[in-house]
């Protein structure tokens, strides 16, 4: 049974969302306002639960690419979100069913909305990372070993690209990748068309909701003036790892990713210690005075100690009062190929990943 | 040197009058409805200390509330036009759609949004529609709007698009004034295009205050060039300030920090700026007001350019606390503590009367506060101290202890020693810490760019000598610049090594 998305969820989603994105996956500041202003002119977006897609129902799978900071200039607009949409309709000649997101952390998070809103289509209530992570092969759908083509690609300027086939995940994010650099560093894209039985079995599913309810208690903690980090951690059962002050922060991009460290003074318990969280684009392992404490695929979250807002790799600064909070992993990111897609060594650290929930 | 400092603030108006770095008279008189009488007298009272010496005043600053307070107040604004060159990107979130309706409303604005634009590298975006420009700038005319502001993608990058659309309203509405984005904001589109429209509706306001300053400078008998002070503590020629009200938000604070590294002597530090109702920190670098890097809102608006690093706290003279439970604010009295506060007779327990029950300062009178539990006065006291010294923490870049200097009408309640602070000063004068801010200001040159293709060095070295250039164009001494700040942030996922600089120098004014 469809639901319907009430208009008064969209902060609770992009607040949940911002923090699922574990630092990455961009602020959804503009994607707000856009789903907003759609709400305004009418448009009502309609829930999918996975269960409900029948076996060969088709699921287009959406997401902006590229660069954040170039989203802050050229501003995302719906209209070619939902072009990159029937772009794909039209080469597989079936329409979709539903819509759902590539990544529940970030601004993609609101994707499938912006798209569903002009199309009158379904969200799906699942993505397949429940989190951000930067690249193609960083899905469930990957892990699951499903096909990783055809994608459609939509650049403002009247410029579609459907990539047909790709050797590997791998490849297929380096094909997409260049075609993304070339018009620009930003663009609407469609990845491999999802069956509904293919949803179901792969899919990470009911992250809509989880995103949003998260979301609801930050907010309701904030109005409140409880603590929205305990809020945090007691709705989404999560770990805290670290409290204090950011001490340093050092950047570096190589091979397109954003990529450094974050040293973080401890307070209260933590005094004394010192915290260095390191990424690439998200938070991807925690060194508590140089040891390995927490680490992807468990979703690294730094959070303002205050307002219990997330905090990205872009924007985080000196002197901030932070919260590391660690929330579960969805559970295939943790099986072993789980594991060899998302977990340290996929982003080169020769660590054994260690869950803190085991 | 001499010259003349005033601040106009929202309760008082300061002046001083300095020669070299002596000060030589100073006042304080109330800030009078009409702002301008005020000014007058402030001014009158320091010029007669001028005297008979053969060398003439300088230069006048002056630093105002006016456009910050016409902004908050939602009047005194003036009807805009948009113009943003950004299609086939962005149609969905046309400018000013963020803004509070009120606001908005007040406004009025005309919105036009046009193809053209630029990328991240500075290859086009699209060819700009000249002819889509034109019939924009012909409708604003047919409305009578002269107010316009123009933004383009990534114009801080290439000001291309926006100078030749300049061009062509110009070529149209000869009279039109013309806010370029690329000229006050950074990269984000919609913060800077913010800034531009800000600036936009406070044209008239800033003409005629500079008309009114001017006016009040002449029936003195005062003939010295007149500046009015930035948010970043520097100045610009009032004809060219009004121009840019917008970088006259923050004067007040800036001026204040400023201020306060004169009186101390100190360029590195951290300042507290305790007034009735808040409290702002700062951070003094090399006597300048730290930049915030961040989203800063005004009168609602997201806005993103150049505003000092402030962190608010809700503690001033004027801060209530219960009695019961010893929470302090947020709710202040503000400036009904001379009626509601208890040392002055009235029902609100403040945290002046606290001060006043732990000896700390004199006024009002002390036995009506004498009741007071002293446990209670004690933990209300460490409540505070615990206020400024976790908020001083936050602001501190390094972990060093840091001097703390406290100023303004409220310093008496910084305690004197803060967890932290290696010392904690307290300065004379410091009442007319403003105005002598005002009186001490420069003039920089910034640069923020995204440079790809070039060494980390070679582009810190490219942004330098763009940010110099600018200086020197906006008044400064070529010889006596030095660089004020260097910041630079690799940019995830673009080739090329792209980077995001930010430089900015400072230098004296060049006088002729």
């Amino acid at each position: 049974m469809l639901q319907e998305f009430p208009e008064e969820n969209i902060e609770a989603l992009a607040t949940g969302a911002w923090i699922l994105g574990t630092g990455g996956g961009g602020n959804p500041y503009l994607s707000t306002l856009n789903l907003r202003r759609l709400y305004a002119e009418g448009a009502r977006i309609q829930i999918l639960q996975p269960d409900e897609l029948e076996d060969d129902d088709m699921v287009a799978v959406v997401s902006g690419m590229g660069a954040p900071l170039v989203g802050q200039e050229r501003l995302k607009d719906p209209r070619h979100m939902a072009r990159a949409v029937e772009l794909m309709e039209d080469y597989l000649g079936r329409p979709f069913r539903a819509i759902m997101a590539l990544e529940i952390g970030g601004a993609n998070a609101l994707s499938p909305f912006l798209a569903a809103a002009l199309l009158g289509r379904p969200v799906v209530n699942a993505d397949c990372m429940g989190r951000a992570y930067p690249e193609a092969q960083m899905t469930s759908f990957a892990i699951g070993g499903l096909s990783m083509f055809p994608l459609s690609l939509v650049d403002v300027r009247d410029n579609e690209v459907i990539v047909t086939r790709a050797e590997s995940w791998k490849w297929m994010e380096k094909v997409s990748r260049a075609v993304c650099t070339a018009v620009g560093s930003t663009a609407a894209t469609c990845k491999a068309p999802r069956t509904g039985r293919e949803v179901k079995d792969w899919g990470i599913h009911d992250t809509i909701t989880q995103a949003t309810e998260l979301g609801r208690v930050v907010l309701e903690a904030r109005a409140r003036h409880d603590d929205p980090v305990a809020a945090v951690l007691d709705h989404a059962k999560g770990k805290q790892i670290f409290r204090g002050k950011i001490v340093d922060v050092d950047r570096t991009t190589t091979g397109g990713f954003l990529r450094g460290k974050t040293v973080i003074e401890g307070i209260d318990a933590d005094r004394g210690a010192t915290l260095e969280l390191a990424f690439q684009n998200e938070w991807a392992v925690a060194f508590r005075n140089g040891e390995p404490v927490a680490m992807t695929p468990d979703l690294l979250c730094l959070l303002d100690s205050v307002s219990g807002s997330a905090i990205g790799t872009e924007s985080v600064r000196y002197g901030q009062r932070v919260s590391v909070v660690a929330l579960p992993a969805p559970e295939i990111l943790t099986t072993p190929a789980g594991v060899a897609a998302v977990g340290p060594r996929a982003f080169g650290y020769d660590i054994d990943f260690k869950s803190v929930f085991k | 040197m001499k010259r003349i400092g005033i601040d106009v603030g929202g309760t008082n108006t300061d002046a001083v009058l300095i020669d070299g770095d002596k000060i030589t008279a100073s006042i304080k008189v109330p800030t009078t409805q009409d702002v301008m009488s005020g000014v007058k007298s402030a001014l009158a009272h320091v010029a007669a200390h001028i005297g008979d010496t053969p060398r003439p005043l300088d230069a006048v600053m002056i630093g105002t509330t006016h456009f910050t307070n016409a902004v908050v107040e939602r009047a005194r604004l003036e009807r805009v036009a948009a113009i943003r060159i950004a299609l086939p990107t962005g149609a969905s979130l046309p400018p000013m759609c963020d803004w509070p309706e009120d606001l908005y409303r007040a406004v009025d604005p005309m919105i036009f949004m046009v193809h053209g634009g630029h990328e991240y590298d500075g290859s086009p975006l699209v060819q700009m529609r000249e002819d889509e420009i034109r019939e924009a700038a012909m409708k604003i005319r047919d409305a009578g709007v002269t107010s316009v502001a123009i933004s383009a993608t990534f114009s801080p990058l290439t000001t291309e698009c926006e100078d030749r659309a300049a061009e062509i309203v110009r070529s149209i509405i000869p009279e039109a004034r013309i806010t370029l984005s690329n000229s006050l904001g950074r990269i984000g589109l919609l913060e800077r295009e913010n800034v531009a429209l800000l600036n936009a509706s406070l044209q008239s306001l800033g003409r005629t205050t500079v008309q009114a300053f001017k006016t009040a400078l002449a029936e003195i008998g005062l003939d010295a060039p007149f500046f009015l002070t930035q948010n970043d503590g520097t100045v610009a020629l009032a004809d060219v300030a009004a121009a840019n009200p917008v970088f006259s938000f923050a004067s007040g604070p800036t001026n204040s920090m400023r201020g306060a590294a004169f009186l101390t002597g100190l360029d590195d530090a951290m300042v507290v700026d305790v007034g009735g109702t808040t409290s702002d920190i700062g951070c003094l670098i090399g006597g300048f007001p730290r930049e915030a890097n961040n989203i800063v809102h005004i009168g609602g608006v997201r806005t993103l350019f150049r505003m000092p690093d402030l962190l608010p706290i809700a503690l001033g003279g004027g801060t209530v606390v219960d009695p019961e439970t010893g929470a302090i604010g947020p709710r202040s009295v503000g400036y009904r503590i001379l009626h509601e506060a208890r040392v002055f007779g009235g029902q609100t327990l403040t945290t002046s009367d606290i001060a006043v029950a732990a000896g700390m300062i004199e006024m009002g009178d002390p036995s009506l506060v004498r009741d007071l539990d002293p446990t209670f006065v004690h933990d209300t006291l460490a409540r505070m101290r615990a206020m400024v010294a976790e908020n001083f923490d936050q602001m501190k870049t390094s972990a060093e202890d840091v001097p703390l200097i406290a100023v303004g009408g409220g310093a008496f309640l910084i305690p004197d020693e803060v967890p932290g602070a290696s010392e904690v000063l307290r300065v004379e004068n410091a009442g007319v810490a403003n105005a002598l801010g005002a009186a001490m200001a420069q003039v920089s040159g910034e640069v923020d760019q995204v440079f790809s293709d070039m060494s980390r060095e070679q582009a810190l070295a490219a942004a330098e000598t763009e940010a110099r250039a600018a200086a020197v164009a906006a008044g400064a001494d070529a010889g006596s610049l030095k660089v004020l700040e260097v910041e630079d942030i690799p940019i995830a996922y673009l080739p090329g090594g792209a980077r995001r600089v930010r430089v900015r120098v400072i230098g004296d004014i060049s006088f002729g």
